[in-house]
């Protein structure tokens, strides 16, 4: 064989053999990484780009810049303490009559309306009666005139906030924060503080249906791990089939069981326990119902594998070391199951979090989570920083969770598959 | 039913009892209401209530015979098909390099390339939204086929990677040891043998695209929804006998890509055992 020859060999063949080796194997490296190539670059255009994107419109804000380019170069020596001087009076005057004649002022307008409810109006009002060019000295007086906001010192740090490139502004917003007059960062006020309240929401569905997902779980994985596999295989069909039907199917499912002449209420009718149909859908308990179905799978697969790996022979040792079948159990198997718990709650979880078409359908207009905002805010209103700052939250605390489950299930065979 | 008759003490006998119990009821609960929505289908009644007062194929008539469903299913099929092409394509190569790359960067792109999947579908879809619109991809078949690739990719390298790790590389050295190419070797040995890996693989895009609802709902124009779109908004609506009609088409996509995969699952297990 070679490696006798090797041996017999003198050095200096024995050296180029080796670099000779060392060259095939690099050549076979970069081989094998052109193979992964073509999928890289791929996903930087169909998944990393658009992420990115997205996040970059979440610190974005150039739109009031592009329509007062001239009041923007105004305002940057301006302090921000008391009024700005004539100079930019005349700049915004200038700038407003560019932006009626272009059509642009809307743009500004939307974007200022974000930070100062009644911006809108300040500016629409302004540029329908800023008929003639104001005379030079005089910017000041005639704004004031047409919209006494002018002289509000709130009306432009309003703008000075705005004028970018980039912003804060959407990611405070997204965390019910906001800038105030003097630039500190403090409560965005009660009307538009809504956003923790809907985390919130979103973390306590989700923290519900893993829950929920766990406890139905558990039962079910063991009992699939300990039961001879020609059974077994069989059940799985129970957890396999729902996992593979389409989530429309289950939602719709779920829907036509539980609406209030479903059956489930007919049913609990014709046995005599209600009278009036109950509420079960459309409300809090339908999507924790329906989002359970869904994402039980993801619980009972991992559960399953882990339980597989134990050995009976632990319990046998348990039990003839004189421990009680219940502390064998809390002992000796739950502890060994906690990577599965820990792999299939955080899974669950996970998926929960991002969760919209199941609240979308079966919940009602205070089960929303936070999925469906950024999808309101990008299709309907169009606020699209917001609705980007709003993903870039959602997309961080499922990346921080991703990264957890990755360390957990390391070494662990992730097969099985996932669906949202 | 006993794992271990020696450890049955009437406690543990209880504990069992309970176990079988509730495994039970959550079986129920996972499969009662797929099998409760079927046979609404083929009711003569619109109300979508037991018991059922006749039977009837009218709701199938109707899903055959509306071109807005007769669409959606052949978008469906368009663009689950060609995505699941792509994607093999795509995550074959790359699962293949990737078996044979060594680098501690390693780690870094196997959580990219399996990124898509963890990602929430609405994030995915706002920011491809974005990206698409201004090139003119979004309300275009390429746009969502190339979305749905990129959903589906990850399954395919997980799948067919895990088929590649129980490949005996020795047989691909026999055959390059008697003489075969690389190309040879690929298709005459290591392909024939990784073959039930990546069909798993195409069934799992396959499902991935025909089931995926929220991309198209950002994406897809009035020409390219599909069947999950459809269906979200006939439940927006109102839910029609019709859905249920869809409903049982779409399941029964599901139990036969599920049945070709047990099959599959079932094969690559007896030549396993057999060798």
């Amino acid at each position: 064989m070679t490696d006798a020859l090797l041996t017999g060999a003198n050095a200096s063949t024995e050296v180029s053999l080796k670099r000779r080796l060392r060259r095939a194997e690099r050549t076979r490296q970069v081989k094998a990484l052109a193979l992964v190539v073509p999928l890289l670059v791929f996903l930087l255009f169909t998944f990393a780009g658009p992420i990115a994107g997205m996040l970059w419109r979440a610190v974005d804000d150039r739109e009031v810049r592009q329509v007062l380019p001239q009041t923007i170069a105004a305002l940057a020596d301006w302090d921000g303490k008391g009024l700005p001087d004539e100079k930019a009076y005349a700049a915004l005057a200038s700038d407003i009559q560019a932006a009626r004649a272009g059509g642009t002022i809307a743009i500004a307008a939307k974007r200022l309306n974000y930070a100062l409810n009644g911006f809108r109006t300040i500016l629409t009002s302004t540029a329908r009666n800023l008929k003639p060019v104001p005379e030079p000295g005089t910017a000041k007086e005639t704004l004031s005139k047409i919209n006494p906001a002018w002289r509000e010192r709130s009306t432009w740090t309003t703008i000075k906030d705005a004028s970018g490139p980039v912003t804060g502004f959407y990611l405070l917003a997204a965390l019910d924060l906001t800038r105030n007059a003097d630039g500190a960062i403090v409560a965005a006020p009660p009307d538009q503080a809504i956003y923790r309240d809907i985390f919130a929401r979103t973390f306590l569905i989700s923290l519900g249906v893993t829950a929920l997902c766990l406890i139905l779980g558990f039962p079910v994985a063991y009992l699939l791990a300990v039961l001879p596999p020609g059974r077994s295989n069989l059940l799985m069909i129970f957890v396999l089939l729902p996992f593979w039907t389409s989530l429309l199917v289950r939602t719709c499912a779920w829907i036509v069981l539980l609406q209030s002449k479903g059956v489930v209420n007919d049913s609990l009718h014709w046995l005599g326990i209600i009278d009036e149909p109950l509420r079960l859908i459309y409300n809090r308990f339908g999507v924790c119902v329906a989002m359970t179905h869904v994402l039980l799978p993801f619980m009972i697969l991992p559960l399953y594998s882990s339980m597989k790996a134990i050995s009976p022979a632990y319990m046998r040792a348990a039990a003839s070391l004189g421990a009680a079948p219940l502390t064998a159990f809390l002992r000796i198997y739950l502890p060994q199951t906690l990577p599965g718990i820990g792999a299939g709650s955080l899974l669950v979880f996970i998926l929960a979090l991002g969760y919209y078409i199941t609240p979308a359908l079966v919940g009602g207009a205070a089960d929303q989570m936070i999925s469906y905002f950024i999808a309101l805010y990008t299709t309907e209103t169009a606020n699209w920083g917001l609705a980007s700052a709003l993903g870039a939250v959602l997309l961080l605390a499922t990346l921080l969770l991703a990264l957890v489950y990755g360390k957990l299930v390391q070494g662990q065979q992730v097969t099985g598959g996932m669906k949202n | 039913m006993s794992d271990n008759p020696s450890l049955r003490t009437p406690s543990q006998r209880i504990a069992w009892i309970a176990t079988i119990a509730i495994s039970t009821m959550v079986f129920i609960f996972l499969i009662a209401p797929i099998l409760a929505i079927m046979p609404l289908s083929f009711s003569s009644s619109s109300y979508l209530t037991y018991p059922l007062p006749g039977l009837s194929l009218r709701w199938y008539d109707d899903f055959i015979n509306s071109p807005r469903w007769m669409n959606s299913l052949k978008n469906s099929m368009i663009i689950g098909i060609a995505s699941t092409l792509l994607s093999m394509v795509l995550g074959t190569l790359a699962a293949l390099g990737l078996a044979q790359w060594k680098s501690r960067f390693k780690p870094l792109v196997l959580a990219f390339v399996l990124s898509p999947v963890v990602v929430p579908g609405v994030i995915t879809a706002v920011g491809l939204y974005f990206f698409f619109a201004p090139i003119g991809l979004t309300g275009s078949y390429l746009g969502l086929i190339l979305a749905h690739t990129a959903l589906a990719t990850p399954f395919v390298v997980i799948t067919v990677g895990a088929t590649l790790q129980s490949f005996d590389t020795n047989l691909a050295r026999a055959a390059a040891s008697l003489g075969a190419s690389p190309l040879q070797a690929f298709r005459r040995v290591i392909l024939p043998l990784i073959l039930p890996g990546l069909a798993s693989g195409a069934l799992f895009a396959f499902a991935t695209s025909f089931d995926e609802v929220v991309i198209v709902l950002f994406m897809a124009g009035p020409e390219q929804r599909t069947l999950p779109r459809e269906m979200f908004s006939g439940i927006r609506e109102n839910i029609s006998p019709t859905i249920t009609a869809a409903a049982v088409i779409l399941t029964t996509v599901s139990i036969m890509l599920l049945a070709t995969l047990e099959g599959l699952r079932r094969r690559n297990e007896r030549l396993k055992g057999g060798s």
